[in-house]
């Protein structure tokens, strides 16, 4: 790359695209990252409204000049339908976790407030455990984590980002 | 070939896929397979056998199968057709295939696979070709349902031949090819997820003559992208409307007649020092349907420092990919310069041309002539004599820097060689496929003892066809290019790189191909002239050199045109001087 790359320039993107539901298009897309050095922060991939289309969001980052290149290498890969760099958009996000939390007696009921200021929901229970469902974007799910972690965190399990435009540009 | 009523009864019938197979390359034209049999690709061998439509040309690697396609397609302009087998016939393929996406070829390459039902469980003669194709193709794909193979195979051809062209691999797994189907070949084919833009942007091209038409020191800087769109007449077309100095890189080679006096030859790590230096000096720089490679650009912050950028491309992603363009241009470069040309004026360059002459009287390339054969001489002797008008093939290090250099290009797709991954063993295979491909101008191999050993069993594809191909080795005893390296930065600690060779005359006689060797340089253009008269067949000539010759001017990997080494041979003028005058002026 021909400008250099501080840190200062590095931002995290949010890239959601539409690609023929072939198998190996998942393949070609993270061959590609993994092949031209870029970092994935997260990738997911689901169907769409249309059976023969997929959508991956992909997370990445890096400088101006290296997302350009992102861009425009998904673009080439001939199953690629559309690319769009949702980060200077208004656009939707979520991501999921499960987290199965330890829990006693005690602290059942604090944990469970925890889960309700966030408006996560309980959705398993167990005499030593609880296990939340939370929804919202990274900084929501972040900070739920963040909260349970000291109740003793059994395991985790957390999706990528999945993201859509909005509508109406602009609006709130 | 367009089809005729013959293929057109075809339509409609139920056959087998391997038949459905070659009616496929039947309609698209295709008129030469390069391929290896093997075990499951047999029953398409089957129907081969009492076609007369194709010629399939038996080589005798897997390599060289995909080589010769290249060099076939690089030669006609038409995508280059492979058919190999499973397994080891598929791995074998995997060079060219590299070579053929690293320099934007055109290239249908089947594969047979095994049947559909073993896929994965680790079969005999199995390999994922898909999977390891994947980053090397531009796209590829495993046929899995007879139903899919005819417009699977049309969108091959599609995609391989249009935007940026590149190779596109299809697995056929040998029950699919046993498969009955109803044959029916897409007339036509479009893929939502596939469109490139061929128009340019009106806007864009405009902003592109405005920058031109205010230009004191414009440079072209041409690559293989003006050659893949045809547009040479394009290009000579502006240099000439705009009296521009143009520069080539190692693909652009033959684009602008070189005996003109606006073109400087290539530029880059062994370009000419007036090339290398007019990059550096000139104020708008025109690049088309090049991509900015390292060996072009050495340090990229430094590359054409002073210029305004117009870079016009047909892949976005090779725009602004190594250096920043001030004026993007994404299209087709023979459609773009159509409606460029339009816009642009002449310019008055008289001062630029000038000192352009002047550089080009003071650093001109050249080699020591003290009576010994060097690589220079054979290739200077070789341009004299035919003035251009011959199809080049060259492997890969000094020997092909040197034919870049020396060699006084004119026309479009007589310069072949492998430039992206500089492929040892590229030029025989390649030169074949040329000569397969192209019979009105002689074909010419050039490879050093190096690269010619790694694909030498090619000579049995020439000597059982008995091309009229004429093979130049230039022997130095050495792996030149890295023992250059080693001379220079690595103290001339030589490790491994001098390389025995057989015989080489004896080699080629055992092959029934006539030979000669050469040691002095009095004997070189009595030997080229025998070689080319020889037009029955083919011929080998060694032409033993000396062993440390260095290829000059070098811009050592990473630097900039200040670190340019020029020959050692005597300038006219002092070198220190004359670059102290021209970066006083930059």
């Amino acid at each position: 790359m021909a400008s250099s790359t501080t840190n200062e320039h590095v931002k995290q993107h949010t890239i959601s695209m539409t690609v023929e539901n072939h198998f190996g298009t998942l393949n070609r897309i993270a061959g590609l990252f993994a092949a031209k050095g870029y970092n994935i922060d997260s990738l997911t991939v689901g169907p769409t409204e249309d059976d023969a289309v997929s959508r991956m969001t992909i997370v990445t980052r890096g400088d101006d000049q290296i997302i350009e290149q992102i861009m425009k290498q998904l673009h080439k890969l001939i199953d690629t339908i559309k690319v769009v760099d949702l980060t200077d958009d208004t656009f939707v996000d979520r991501e999921l976790a499960l987290v199965k939390v330890q829990c006693t007696p005690t602290s059942r009921m604090e944990i469970m407030q925890i889960s309700e200021i966030f408006r996560t929901k309980v959705v398993d229970v167990s005499p030593k455990t609880l296990t939340i469902e939370a929804t919202g974007s990274q900084l929501k799910v972040d900070a739920v984590i963040n909260m349970l972690k000291p109740f003793g965190i059994k395991e985790l399990a957390r999706t990528g980002r999945v993201a859509i435009k909005r509508e109406f540009q602009g609006e709130a | 070939m367009t089809p005729t009523k013959a293929q057109d009864n075809h339509q409609g019938k139920l056959m087998t896929g391997a038949e459905i197979f070659v009616r496929c390359l039947v309609e698209e034209g295709v008129d030469t397979l390069f391929g290896y049999p093997g075990g499951v690709v047999i029953g398409i061998y089957d129907v081969l056998h009492d076609l007369t439509h194709i010629k399939h040309i038996l080589t005798r690697h897997e390599q060289g199968a995909t080589h010769a396609a290249e060099g076939y397609s690089k030669a006609t302009g038409r995508p280059g057709v492979v058919l190999v087998t499973s397994g080891p016939g598929a791995t074998n393929a995997v060079t060219g295939i590299a070579d053929a996406y690293m320099d934007s070829i055109p290239l249908v390459v089947f594969t047979g696979q095994v049947v559909t039902k073993l896929i994965g469980n680790d079969a005999f003669q199995e390999v994922d070709i898909v999977g390891i194709t994947r980053p090397i193709t531009k796209h590829n794909y495993l046929v899995k349902d007879v139903n899919e193979l005819a417009r699977t195979i049309k969108a091959a051809f599609y995609i391989a031949t249009t935007g940026r062209p590149g190779p596109v691999l299809v697995d056929l797994p040998k029950d699919v090819l046993a498969a009955k189907a109803v044959f029916e070949y897409p007339k036509t084919i479009s893929l939502r997820s596939y469109n490139p833009v061929v128009d340019g942007n009106i806007r864009q091209i405009k902003k592109a003559a405005e920058l031109i038409n205010e230009a004191k020191r414009p440079l072209l800087y041409v690559g293989g992208g003006v050659i893949s769109s045809n547009a040479s007449a394009e290009v000579r077309a502006l240099a000439d409307k705009l009296h521009a100095p143009i520069t080539t890189t190692l693909h652009g080679l033959g684009a602008y007649p070189e005996q003109s006096k606006l073109s400087l030859g290539m530029l880059g790590m062994h370009g000419t020092w007036y090339s290398n230096v007019a990059v550096d000096q000139c104020d708008v720089l025109i690049a088309i349907g090049a991509r900015f490679d390292d060996r072009v650009t050495g340090k990229v912050e430094e590359f054409a420092k002073n210029a305004k950028k117009i870079h016009i491309d047909i892949d976005p992603s090779a725009i602004s990919k190594n250096v920043p363009a001030d004026v993007p241009i994404v299209g087709d470069v023979k459609r773009v310069l159509k409606q460029l040309n339009e816009l642009v004026k002449p310019l008055d360059t008289k001062e630029w041309l000038k000192t352009i002459d002047g550089w080009k009287a003071e650093h001109p390339l050249r080699y020591k002539q003290d009576g010994s054969l060097r690589a220079q001489h054979v290739i200077d002797k070789l341009g004299e004599i035919t003035d251009g008008d011959a199809i080049v093939v060259s492997d890969v290090g000094q020997s092909q820097m040197w034919t870049a250099q020396f060699f006084k290009w004119k026309h479009p797709r007589t310069q072949i060689t492998s430039g992206g991954l500089g492929t040892m063993g590229f030029s025989l295979p390649a030169a074949m496929g040329a000569a397969f491909g192209r019979r009105d101008l002689p074909v010419v191999c050039i490879s050093g003892d190096g690269g010619f050993q790694m694909n030498i069993q090619e000579l049995a594809t020439v000597a059982q066809n008995n091309l009229p191909l004429k093979i130049f080795i230039i022997n130095n005893g050495y792996l030149g290019m890295v023992r250059q390296w080693q001379e220079f930065f690595w103290k001339k600690r030589y490790s491994h790189t001098q390389i025995t060779s057989p015989d080489f005359v004896k080699v080629a006689e055992a092959y029934g191909i006539p030979a000669q060797r050469v040691s002095s340089p009095a004997d070189v253009e009595a030997t080229i002239r025998k070689a080319l008269a020889h037009k029955d067949g083919p011929m080998l000539v060694e032409f033993v050199v000396v062993p440390e010759e260095n290829v000059f001017p070098m811009i050592p990997a990473g630097q900039t045109v200040n670190e340019i080494m020029d020959s050692p041979e005597p300038l006219k003028q002092s070198h220190a001087t004359h670059k102290t005058m021209i970066h006083a002026k930059g």
